[in-house]
């Protein structure tokens, strides 16, 4: 079992406040997901060839200002914000060769996402703990993905914490569970994917990337995966400038909408919803099995 | 909405679930329920398990969206859901009435054994799966693998059916206004009866939905998976 939420706020006001709406979604979703928690936020891009990595090292000792002399040193107009466990570097150097370098260099450091728009936040703990740690409430954004844990087929580690990224400016999360990870991944691999943990997620966030990267439009994508993949989901994506939901043709997991003029907010359940403004008036449906929903800024 | 009562009734009990535990609430509700007519349960909120085994010809109105499990397990109840439910509504209720004003999720009226279940907005997938003699009327569609291995009752259905209708069914009827997806395996269209229009107007008339039961078609088992036939390959 698994917490997913959503948020698209469609005011330009409101995406001041994203986080604050956000952080009671999510810990609605802890009964769902007490392990681990995470959420990806999209923001106002940053401009030019500049590119943002979120990172994240589990050692509370890691010498981050050490960190941030080798890549000013390095890098081509480098920042860094440090919050916690987790940083978000901003370069204008090639984001390859800088995870390629941060890999070689700092293998402790983890890059949790690359992109113009997307910072990805994940670590175990209680999702209200998690919230704490990184000052969710103070997100800013236009949308985001975030989700609950409860591990089912492989260790409760932050890299086993979900969103899953893959690419630039996407993410991915996931309740349910996949019978056929393994081949999943093995005929990735064999088209030179990565895989950065032991989570079935990850081999659902990097095969529907390759197809998009394919060429496949989202829905070309995953009516792919209704063959490919054999086991339960609901994943909600996220993109630049959208959100994306799908449940699989047997709809074991739960999904709610509820939508107004101001938002829609996505979860596995009401109760992460029912505190939002004015939700008594909302539209809210269920997403049907097999259907591809998806919401644009 | 119009709530007719006697006029000696007493005033209803209120259980706001944004100041109160559900464990408050559903423990007075199967505590001595002989005085009380009418419980309100406001602010949900989507909280599982509202007022399931509830033993008590007692009124639960419901103001707002139910979670998992509401009403689950009832006998003489009535349970009115102001908004929508979610998995599990009314699961293996033995007698009694729920009605849901919106949308039930997955798994509503599984099992149930008896009483009237309403959903006046659409059920989710397995509506009514194993169904054991409890009635179901849905106002809108139901998903996919709805009555599957349904034994005994009736599901009307006002809308359209998803895949897998009535799937192993036993001896539950369902009856459809709408288009049907797929029938599963030994579910079969079968003529409508004289008594089967009484049936549908019937429930319906106890639904409060209006359409001629002449619009409904009827589907039964087939009969054919009583018996095992060993040639029969899987294929029925």
């Amino acid at each position: 079992m698994c917490g997913i939420v959503g948020l698209l706020v469609k005011k330009p006001e409101l995406r001041e406040r994203l986080g604050e709406l956000m952080v009671p979604m999510l810990i609605g979703m802890t009964e769902r997901g007490p392990d681990s928690s995470g959420m990806a936020v999209f923001t106002e891009p940053v401009s030019g060839t500049r590119r943002k990595l979120s990172l994240y090292c589990a050692d509370p000792h890691f010498g981050w200002q050490q960190f941030e002399e080798a890549v000013t040193e390095r890098f081509e107009a480098p920042s860094l914000v440090v919050d916690a466990n987790h940083g978000v570097l901003t370069t204008a150097s090639a984001p390859g060769h800088v995870r390629h370098w941060i890999g070689a260099e700092y293998p402790q450091v983890h890059v949790l996402s690359v992109g113009r728009q997307i910072d990805l936040y994940k670590d175990v703990g209680l999702p209200i703990e998690v919230a704490e740690r990184y000052h969710f409430s103070t997100l800013r954004g236009t949308h985001l993905v975030g989700h609950t844990r409860m591990a089912t087929e492989s260790a409760v580690t932050p890299e086993n914490a979900h969103p899953y990224t893959a690419g630039e400016d996407w993410c991915l999360v996931h309740n349910g569970s996949l019978a056929n990870p393994g081949s999943i991944k093995r005929n990735l691999e064999k088209r030179g994917a990565r895989f950065e943990s032991d989570c079935d997620t990850e081999g659902a966030c990097r095969y529907i990337h390759w197809r998009l990267e394919e060429g496949d439009t989202l829905e070309q994508a995953l009516a792919k995966a209704f063959e490919d993949f054999d086991g339960f989901f609901t994943f909600l994506m996220g993109t630049h400038d959208k959100l994306a939901l799908v449940r699989d043709p047997f709809a074991c997991k739960p999904a709610v909408i509820a939508e107004t003029d101001d938002y829609v907010a996505i979860a596995s359940e009401f109760r992460s919803l029912a505190h939002l403004p004015d939700v008594r008036h909302a539209k809210v449906f269920e997403p049907k099995p097999a259907e591809v929903y998806s919401w644009s800024v | 909405m119009v709530r007719v009562m006697a006029a000696a009734a007493p005033a209803p009990v209120v259980y706001d679930l944004a100041r109160q535990s559900l464990r408050e609430l559903n423990q007075f509700l199967h505590g001595d329920l002989s005085k009380v007519a009418t419980v309100r349960v406001e602010n949900p909120d989507g909280a599982h398990s509202i007022a399931v085994a509830v033993d008590a010809p007692v009124r639960i109105e419901i103001d707002g969206h139910a979670g998992y499990y509401a009403a689950g397990q009832i006998k003489r109840a009535t349970v009115v859901i102001n908004g929508n439910a979610g998995p599990g509504l009314a699961e293996n209720m033995m007698s009694g009435r729920v009605e849901v004003s919106g949308f039930a999720s997955g798994g509503a009226g599984a099992s149930a054994h008896g009483g009237l279940l309403v959903i006046r907005g659409d059920a989710g997938l397995r509506c009514g799966i194993s169904l054991k003699g409890g009635d179901i009327v849905v106002g809108g569609d139901v998903g996919s693998f709805s009555a599957f291995m349904a034994q005994e009752g009736r599901i009307v259905i006002c809308g359209n059916a998803g895949e897998g209708l009535g799937d192993s069914i036993y001896e539950a009827v369902l009856y459809v206004r709408g288009a049907i997806r797929s029938l599963g395996a030994d579910a079969e269209v079968q003529p409508m009866t004289a008594a089967d229009i009484d049936a549908v107007t019937s429930l319906l008339a106890a639904a409060g939905i209006n359409h001629p039961a002449s619009e409904f078609k009827r589907v039964g088992s087939a009969r054919k998976l009583y018996h095992w036939n060993a040639d029969a390959n899987q294929e029925y």
